[in-house]
């Protein structure tokens, strides 16, 4: 080795030390963040609406936190047990977490939180109906013991499903019109410091957080601005360095992207998994056809979709499980883009013409594009689509009454075939005046039996087995018509790291990120 | 005059009543209820949380006593509870009062003030380039949808030129005090109260214009003329005071969607004032807060109309109070 090459791999190994030092996360800064629409209130117990779960997960905190592949990692708990049997889960909590108010957070916050939860919490009340009870041993051990195995049980802990509820603030108080809950007091990263209604909400540093050194960032601000131009505007020109997904329209991201300094990231949201579909009404018009249904799937072009509508974010769904959960297979029957085919199927379903009313999702452009496009696809094959025009109370009214014959829709996956796929499909989930059951009304005794089984079949193995078949049958029925699995892009200044580093992305809070100066 | 204005409030207080009454049912017959809004958008509701919120918000019950309970609340000067955002609804609404009327006010002045002297200037050098100037300028704002006028000034003033914030109502985080404060929210202020302020500008230039070309060739114009008066003393004080009762007219019509008249505009620039919290308790079928809004506005409408009549006759004192 020459002199000179000598000199420049040191030179080159001391820029390369010197830029490690260089990304060490740096403390302090503000981050200006939007959020949309202004959420109603930031009591995570009490509401768990999108808006309240991205702002409200830097305040509250769960017992665990997952992985982008959905394994669990320590949160309030710094470890946890299962039983050979699979019944008894044993959690130890992390030492020295305190309230925002000082008071110290013990097992005995948490059997309050399950309590707390089962009245308050639609979703939790559900994930929680194979607890036998839970105890406390002591200040930093709980126990929960089930009724019988429950596979799905270790992914419900995350800070949306089962947030940890104050003790000393809430017991013995009505807990919907309790005043704390405009000065919401949990463990997180963040402490909740003022909120100007229609302006925006502000978040200051925990400085006693139980994660030593963290979080970095001093103050967080959350605008409220209601208008999707005006968001983008707002980034452009510098006013706000992060848009959580779904806070401009589609069609802005390629252009947003490009911008100076400009990091786009579809990662953050595997354990929600948006999946979209069409409900499709199994009871009555054409649509109660299962040929007619599998028509359907042959004549929309979903990875045009993808590529046009949804600027190529996310990927054509195969089936009622998103290929981040659980479970989820591809081995299934497959329904690529084939007009001819669908037309075929239209005539063996003695399709004569009768009129299809489709329900667009009233969720902004990129949704009425694309149900515009589905109905090109649909007549394209000889279906008479008529659309419905609705704004979203009505489009819930009309989907929780059955009175739609195709409409758009998309609902969270929550990781677990158990927890967000089955809801759709079982018929112990028909019911009228609710938007997020079997909608469709399919009924099928077998597909029954196998969410019934699979939520409790043990060990994991059994379960995959159990739900290989059910996608099979679904898929071959076609209940609903599956379009894409959403991914929703987080842009953000590239000066802000670390953002997202869990399956549930910025609801997960801006604990481990850090400026850049 | 005393007798006059006690008819008049009493009047209003019937109307006030009626449309409490009316607005109550229309809102009604829209699909959907709050609990559907509030569980969609929790993406989870079962049967039991549904019915929980129904009979919190009190929506379980007959429609007729639902709004007996309403109307007993808003005689005792309650406007109730706010479904979704959990605070009364008169404090939401003093909330954001403030904001909407800087915003609508200095519309209001920006649109009177430059509205009126431009139409003078036109009427004065009518048939000149001046007055066509003014005139197709009038006709294209007065033309233009609002949003567009808002979005175009955004691309240019903020995203372009960078001299003008594009949304908000402060710095957000600056703490300003003092003057820098006022100068921060002027500053925030000037696209949407221009926004606003430039349709009726172009309406009262208008208005204004062809009123006072119609008043310049009345007789008493002549008079004056003849009397050796300057033609500056005439415009102001013979033709344009004459002119002004049709622009009064409008302006009392402007002053009355004071309150809930700038949704669009609230909306594009993320200004915190009353006509986004209507747009919004709609879009969540908020049914206690939007008949709140409702019902400000209202009085608010019926107040000015008053005022208007009230300035009529000090414009023009030949208008009489029939009682």
């Amino acid at each position: 080795m020459s002199k000179r090459k000598i000199l420049m791999s040191f030179a080159v190994l001391c820029m390369l030390s010197t830029s490690a030092v260089a990304e060490g996360p740096k403390a302090g800064g503000v981050v200006n963040a939007v959020i949309q629409p202004e959420p109603p209130s930031l009591m995570m117990g009490l509401v768990q609406n999108g808006p309240t779960q991205m702002i409200a997960g830097n305040i509250y905190e769960g017992l665990l936190r997952y992985s982008p592949k959905l394994d669990p990692l320590p949160g309030l708990a710094e470890s946890w047990t299962v039983s050979e049997d699979g019944k008894i889960y044993t959690f130890k909590l992390v030492k020295g977490a305190t309230w925002h108010d000082g008071k110290p957070f013990t097992s005995a916050d948490v059997l309050f939180s399950i309590e707390f939860l089962k009245q308050t919490h639609a979703r939790a009340r559900g994930n929680l109906v194979q607890l036998d009870k839970v105890e406390a041993p002591d200040q930093s051990t709980v126990v929960f013991t089930l009724k019988q195995p429950f596979g799905p049980f270790i992914g419900i802990f995350e800070v949306g499903s089962l947030p940890m509820i104050p003790k000393h603030i809430y017991e013995g108080t009505d807990f919907k019109t309790n005043p704390a809950n405009n000065t919401p007091i949990g463990t997180g990263p963040f402490m909740f410091r003022e909120w100007q209604k229609g302006s925006f909400i502000r978040l200051v540093k925990n400085p006693s957080y139980h994660v030593k050194g963290k979080p970095n960032i001093d103050e967080i601000y959350w605008h409220v601005i209601p208008d999707a131009a005006a968001r983008s505007v707002a980034y452009e020109t510098g006013k706000v360095d992060v848009l959580p997904g779904g806070s401009v329209e589609n069609f802005d991201v390629p252009r947003l992207s490009k911008l100076k300094n400009t990091c786009v990231t579809g990662a953050g949201w595997e354990f929600f998994s948006p999946h979209s579909w069409l409900w499709l009404n199994n009871r009555a018009g054409p649509t109660a056809n299962k040929k007619f249904r599998q028509a359907l799937m042959f004549a929309i072009d979903r990875s045009m979709a993808k590529d046009v509508v949804w600027n190529g974010l996310g990927k054509v769904a195969t089936g009622p499980s998103g290929s981040a959960i659980k479970y989820y297979t591809g081995a299934v029957p497959k329904y690529d883009y084939d007009p001819a085919k669908a037309k075929a199927l239209l005539k063996e379903a003695n399709y004569k013409g009768e009129k299809v009313r489709m329900l667009p999702l009233p969720y902004g452009e990129t949704w009425q594009r694309w149900a515009e496009m589905v109905k090109q696809n649909l007549q394209d094959v000889g279906i008479n689509v008529e659309m419905m025009a609705t704004d979203v109370p009505g489009w819930n009214q009309k989907v929780s009454e059955w009175d739609y014959d195709i409409a758009f829709t998309y609902l969270y996956q929550y990781g677990d075939p158990a927890l967000g796929v089955g809801r759709n499909y079982v018929s112990s989930q028909i019911a009228k005046g609710s938007p997020f059951n079997n909608v469709e009304g399919y009924s099928n005794p077998e597909i029954d039996k196998l969410f019934a089984d699979g939520a409790v079949a043990f060990p994991d193995a059994a379960r995959g087995e159990i739900y290989a078949k059910a996608q099979k049958i679904l898929v071959e029925d076609v209940p609903v018509a599956w379009m894409l699995e959403l991914q929703f892009p987080t842009i953000t200044r590239c000066s802000v790291k670390n953002l997202i580093t869990t399956g549930i992305g910025v609801n997960d809070g801006f604990r481990d990120a850090w400026i850049e100066k | 005059m005393i007798s006059f204005i006690a008819q008049r409030i009493a009047k209003a207080i019937v109307v006030l009543f009626a449309l409490v009454v009316l607005n109550f049912f229309l809102i009604r017959m829209a699909p959907g209820d709050p609990a559907l809004v509030m569980a969609g958008e929790a993406g989870a509701g079962d049967q039991v949380f549904l019915a929980q919120l129904r009979e919190k918000f009190g929506l379980d019950q007959p429609l007729p006593v639902q709004l007996f309970l309403y109307v007993k609340g808003i005689l005792s000067l309650d406007l109730g509870f706010s479904f979704r955002q959990q605070m009364p609804v008169a404090t939401l609404i003093l909330q954001r009062l403030p904001a909407t009327l800087l915003l609508t006010g200095t519309a209001f002045a920006i649109s009177l003030a430059f509205g009126i002297l431009f139409g003078a200037l036109a009427a004065r050098f009518a048939g000149t380039w001046a007055d066509t100037t003014i005139t197709v300028a009038a006709l294209i704002f007065y033309a233009t949808p609002l949003f567009w006028v808002a979005l175009m000034a955004i691309l240019l003033f903020s995203v372009t030129l960078d001299w003008l914030p594009s949304f908000g109502y402060e710095t957000v985080g600056a703490n300003y005090t003092g003057l820098a404060h006022v100068l921060d929210v002027a500053a925030h202020l000037i696209l949407p109260a221009t926004t606003i302020g430039l349709f009726f500008m172009a309406t009262y230039a208008r208005m204004t214009r062809a009123s006072m070309l119609e008043v310049v060739r009345l007789d008493f114009v002549k008079t004056a003329r003849a009397k050796g008066l300057s033609d500056t003393v005439i415009q102001r004080r013979h033709v344009l005071r004459n002119a002004l009762l049709p622009v009064v007219t409008l302006a009392g019509l402007q002053a009355g969607t004071l309150v809930g008249g700038a949704v669009l505009t609230e909306t594009v620039f993320a200004w915190p004032g009353i006509g986004r919290l209507m747009y919004e308790a709609l879009l969540q079928r908020d049914y206690n807060l939007l008949l709140g809004v409702f019902v400000v506005c209202s009085a608010m409408v019926l107040a000015f109309n008053l005022i208007t009549d009230l300035v009529y006759r000090s414009v023009d004192p030949r208008i009489e109070f029939a009682s």
